[in-house]
């Protein structure tokens, strides 16, 4: 009955958001837009969080890097092909994902979290000092990608409507690929990693390469929402490897709620309207985010979603958390 | 001696000064985790809090020693009130709640700084008593702070291991770091134990900020940049092993400060590589525990 609930409501909302272009202006457009890319961000990692159990503070990593690999393929005053660049960003990311992931994953619990860190700073620190990616001032992605197939193009990216549904079909997509994935044995198989490895283990399932193969779908599918995220905004900087933007995303994760895949989604409609507000507000707007932060991890053990669950079986969240 | 050597050898007192500097901060954050097993991001912000004490403090009462006075009590009793309101709900968390809310804490340090000080870069006078510098051949000098900066940390240094290793609070550590149940049975107040560590730690980080604010100059990312650096040194050294932090923190000290003269186009990233060397050679760490 819940169940149904839920579904019904967030088919509701997905109608909603593709009817949303009729009625809204281009800056709405754009911070929806924003938005969506952010969800896939935030689903990405809560495919490692919340259903792997592997705490990442270092994903905005593969952000940056699909990021900054669109500038990098892109000529400079001349559009690159988005079919055949998100092809190498793809395999770019996949590989290092899959070079970072071997090393971190030798670690595990809190060394993870500083470990994956640590490997995030590597990457802003390099950005930040290497001239010819821009240093710390970033660089510019003048024209944007084009769709083209041969002479047909079926949207143009730098139209902010189009942009909108692009992203809108994307998040869609990420949402059932992780869904398929995580219905299938390998994602049942890394779920048992998050609530007992050692079991697994024991029962042959060969757990590092899971854990490996999870954190390479999440790290390829960040490094997708970074590629976009470029490409919307046409700039890169270091930033996008920070670790600010890390905190941020896996806020997103928690305060929506971890290990759903809907949870995300709504956590980043939350966290990015909230500070979009806060920052039309005042300048110092960091710090009511903060204590926003503070006070969610406080009294809202489960996040948004666990919410909605606490009120529907009627049992405190304490419990539910033990 | 040629000029190269006395090169190099200013360079090695510059590494070795940092990496002391950078033990102080990461002992507090290896023994906040190894004891109370508390993942603390704020831990860097206290060193830009005790930075900008200094900076204000000195302002206030024109010297840096009167300030540090001052200072070491105020963020004594931060890190306590903190202790109460904050971490004591974490104890029994998840890592993933205590990386969030310290997250935030960080926001909140961070943003109140800016309200109180602002955005910009400030510098903090060397104390009048060491304000000169040794000459050494071929005009090169070496300033005398930076010595007494080292003496410091290793004075805190040893006063940590005499601490730990020779006093009754020293054991109740150790065994809080080894078994927590024990420590309630044998009537020590783990609750209290905790709540000491924790503030120590923070003020450890403090005085590290407070001593480093006149070479390091004050700025709004010191924080976060000495806070990574230190999970570095933690990662290096194994996790709750104060022995690795130490030799860790010189070794990053040295790599960091020798990385910025012979590579300097990559300089940023020397410590990560080494730490990625580690990992794959020992995953806990040089000294840490396996897992």
């Amino acid at each position: 009955m819940n169940q149904r609930i839920a579904r019904a409501s967030f088919l509701v909302a997905l109608i909603l958001l593709a009817l949303i272009p009729l009625i809204g202006d281009k800056y709405e457009l754009q911070l929806l837009s924003k938005i969506m890319l952010m969800a896939i961000f935030a689903m990405s990692l809560d495919l490692l969080v919340g259903f792997t159990g592997l705490v990442s503070l270092g994903h905005a990593a593969f952000f940056g890097l699909g990021g900054y690999l669109l500038w990098f393929l892109s000529p400079q005053y001349a559009a690159t092909n988005l079919w055949l660049s998100l092809v190498e960003v793809v395999a770019i990311a996949a590989v290092t994902a899959l070079l970072i992931g071997s090393l971190v994953l030798r670690s595990s619990g809190v060394y993870f979290i500083m470990v994956t860190l640590a490997f995030a700073q590597m990457f802003f620190y390099y950005t930040t000092g290497a001239k010819w990616l821009g240093g710390s001032d970033g660089a510019y992605i003048y024209v944007r990608p084009s769709a083209a197939i041969f002479d047909w193009v079926p949207f143009n990216l730098a139209n902010y409507v189009q942009f909108y549904y692009v992203a809108l079909v994307l998040m869609i997509g990420v949402f059932l690929l992780l869904r398929m994935i995580l219905r299938s044995l390998f994602g049942r198989a890394i779920q048992g990693v998050k609530s007992n490895e050692n079991r697994l283990r024991s029962l042959g399932f060969p757990t590092f390469r899971y854990k490996l193969a999870s954190f390479v779908i999440a790290g390829t599918v960040a490094s997708l929402a970074g590629y976009f995220s470029a490409a919307q905004f046409g700039f890169v900087n270091p930033e996008l490897f920070g670790w600010k933007l890390s905190g941020e995303v896996l806020m997103m994760v928690i305060l929506g709620g971890m290990g759903t895949l809907y949870g995300p989604i709504l956590g980043a409609f939350v966290l990015v309207l909230v500070e979009t507000e806060l920052a039309g507000m005042t300048k110092h707007w960091l710090l009511p985010m903060g204590l926003f932060v503070i006070l969610a991890v406080l009294f809202l053990p489960r996040g948004i979603a666990g919410m909605r669950l606490r009120l529907s079986f009627g049992r405190s969240a304490r419990e539910a958390d033990a | 001696m040629s000029d190269g050597l006395i090169f190099f050898l200013i360079q090695v007192l510059n590494g070795i000064q940092y990496g002391l500097l950078l033990f102080l901060v990461a002992s507090g954050l290896t023994l906040v985790f190894g004891i109370i097993g508390i993942i603390n991001l704020a831990h860097g912000s206290f060193y830009m809090v005790g930075a900008y004490i200094a900076f204000s403090l000195v302002r206030a009462t024109g010297t840096l020693w009167l300030a540090i006075l001052i200072g070491l009590p105020l963020t004594m009793i931060l890190g306590v009130a903190l202790e109460l309101a904050f971490f004591r709900p974490l104890y029994r968390r998840d890592h993933l709640y205590q990386v969030l809310l310290t997250y935030g804490l960080i926001l909140v340090l961070e943003e109140t700084r800016s309200i109180l000080f602002g955005d910009d870069v400030h510098g903090v006078q060397v104390p009048a008593l060491f304000d000169f510098s040794i000459p050494l051949s071929g005009g090169l000098t070496y300033p005398v702070y930076r010595f007494v900066i080292s003496a410091i940390c290793l004075l805190v240094a040893l006063g940590m291991y005499f601490v730990i290793q020779r006093t009754r609070l020293g054991m109740a550590i150790r065994a809080g770091a080894s078994d927590r149940e024990m420590l309630q049975s044998l009537g020590i107040d783990a609750g209290l134990l905790f709540r000491f560590v924790l503030a120590a730690g923070l003020t450890l980080a403090a005085f590290a900020g407070m001593i480093a604010a006149p070479v390091a100059s004050v700025f709004p990312g010191m924080g976060n940049q000495i806070l990574i650096i230190s999970f570095v040194v933690v990662v290096i050294g194994g996790i709750g092993s104060i022995k690795g932090a130490f030799i860790a923190s010189l070794l990053i000290g040295l790599v960091d400060t020798f990385g910025q003269i012979w590579a300097p186009q990559i300089a940023g990233m020397t410590v990560y590589v080494l730490m990625a060397a580690i990992l794959l050679w020992r995953p806990a760490g040089l000294f840490g525990k396996r897992a």
